[in-house]
């Protein structure tokens, strides 16, 4: 099945690889498009889209934005925190409103996983994820697989290490069921209480010392120290954390030559990874930011063109 | 859907020769290559293309830029498709403004694809003209678009099918004309 005959991008669990690789394969000419004086085509002309996140983003939420206006779309905003929703509207009467405006197209992100699920039954609205509690973010894992797959010139069987809190990341999630699907060795590393004893039933490896966990890796991506989420006390401080898990630039010794840093945004400098990392010659965290907008609009224009009906060629 | 061929309407020689006289007749038109430059429109127009700048090398002795233009993005019927065509590179490396630009197609049908190539070429830059370059005009134009270079012009009814084959993707050099016939 190719990914356009799909209603939501709901999570990468349920994607084949040959989804992915049609997502990651579209995003290759966006890509060009972004490099153009003249940045726009007018390939969604006439549609329209909106973002509803009801937690805060700066990245994820302007990068869909940015991408449906480059293929001509209208994009809105739906600002949470100054909406109905203030007001005490539920979300199914957020959503049932959105759905008789005419959007074509939802982009979701809320705190409580399964919600853009949720969403996506109750409307005919074309729904994608954009960070679902700890369960999914599956546009992040697709801009990181296209940035690793850029250098790399595949996917397949490298070595890939996540480094941070694996237990509140849906980053790390998204990116375990995609990698895997490639035949990587996905080796996830942090502090015990941090790392959820179920996660090597996703096909992971877990490591609590980031040597270790480095050794003759491909690639590492360093997921963000969600201080918001880190209320229960699972690490006694900052401090500690970055002496034990930030990525400097020592640590990449262990990795291969040519390994690869990732970070999703927005970083800690100084807890989980260095500035000598960050702004380093490994270090692809900013082109991650140019190759999202790519990946979104590939998806966007997989999801919101054509009919929904099934004709022939 | 089944096709029967119903002609040759052109072979490997014939082919050979109306880019020959495309060539030179594109040399002509401009007085000369300085300023010109090709643009293929994927998928068969990138492998005519190429052709033509050879030939134009051979006659006059200069290099033009080509390039490849992929339409995707630009079509008309992308919101009555079911089955989305997959988005190819366009890859033109060279800056269009200012240039004579010559589109080159393998058949020049409704006109529908030439409007998208236009626009997505203009999106590139402000060329000083473009002009248009086709090995097959079959007629029924839906928009007012003419070529300027034809390689042979072939009435046919908008039941057949125009097939034009290039070694580069088909293993041979040729342009038939199929009917659909039921089964």
């Amino acid at each position: 099945m190719g990914f356009e005959k799909r209603k939501d991008l709901l999570g990468i669990k349920d994607l084949s690889r040959e989804e992915i690789e049609q997502i990651l394969d579209t995003a290759v000419p966006m890509k060009d498009i972004l490099k153009r004086d003249i940045k726009k085509v007018p390939t969604l002309r006439g549609k329209a889209m909106v973002t509803v996140f009801y937690e805060n983003s700066t990245r994820t939420r302007t990068s869909f934005e940015i991408a449906g206006k480059y293929l001509s779309a209208d994009t809105v905003n739906l600002s949470v925190s100054t909406s109905s929703v203030q007001k005490g509207e539920s979300l199914k009467d957020t959503i049932r409103t959105l759905e008789v405006m005419g959007f074509d197209l939802m982009v979701i992100r809320h705190s409580v996983s399964g919600t853009p699920h949720y969403v996506a039954r109750n409307t005919g609205i074309r729904v994608i994820n954009a960070g679902d509690g700890a369960n999914e973010h599956p546009t992040q894992a697709l801009l990181d697989m296209f940035s690793i797959r850029e250098k790399k010139k595949t996917l397949e069987d490298l070595k890939v290490a996540i480094v941070g809190d694996i237990l509140h990341s849906r980053v790390a999630r998204s990116n375990i069921y995609g990698l895997t699907k490639f035949g990587c060795e996905v080796r996830v590393v942090g502090p015990a209480t941090l790392i959820p004893p179920e996660v090597e039933k996703l096909g992971v490896k877990s490591y609590y010392s980031l040597d270790k966990a480095l050794k003759g890796v491909d690639v590492i991506n360093v997921l963000r120290i969600q201080r918001e989420r880190q209320q229960k006390g699972l690490f006694p401080s900052l401090d500690e954390y970055s002496e034990l898990y930030m990525l400097r630039p020592e640590h990449l010794k262990k990795a291969k030559e040519d390994v690869l840093v990732l970070h999703p945004g927005p970083m800690n400098r100084g807890v989980e990874i260095s500035s000598e990392v960050a702004d380093g010659s490994q270090s692809v965290i900013e082109e991650q930011v140019t190759n999202g907008v790519a990946v979104r609009m590939a998806i966007l224009y997989l999801m919101m063109g054509g009919t929904k009906d099934e004709i022939i060629n | 859907m089944n096709l029967r061929e119903k002609a040759q309407i052109m072979d490997t020689a014939g082919m050979k020769r109306a880019l020959t006289r495309i060539a030179h007749e594109i040399i002509e038109r401009n007085k000369g290559v300085e300023n010109v430059a090709l643009v293929g429109i994927r998928r068969r127009g990138g492998p005519l293309a190429e052709r033509l700048a050879k030939k134009i090398e051979e006659i006059e002795g200069i290099k033009v830029p080509v390039g490849i233009l992929d339409i995707t993005l630009y079509r008309d019927d992308l919101t009555t498709l079911a089955a989305y065509p997959q988005v190819h590179r366009t890859e033109v490396n060279f800056d269009v403004n200012e240039k004579v630009i010559v589109l080159v197609d393998d058949v020049l049908y409704t006109g529908r694809t030439v409007r998208a190539a236009m626009d997505a070429l203009i999106d590139l830059g402000r060329p000083q003209c473009i002009q248009l370059a086709v090995l097959i005009d079959r007629g029924h134009r839906e928009l007012p678009i003419k070529a300027d270079f034809v390689g042979k012009n072939t009435p046919t009814s908008k039941l057949e099918i125009v097939t034009v084959m290039v070694e580069e993707y088909d293993g041979k050099d040729g342009v038939i004309i199929q009917e659909v016939v039921d089964e």
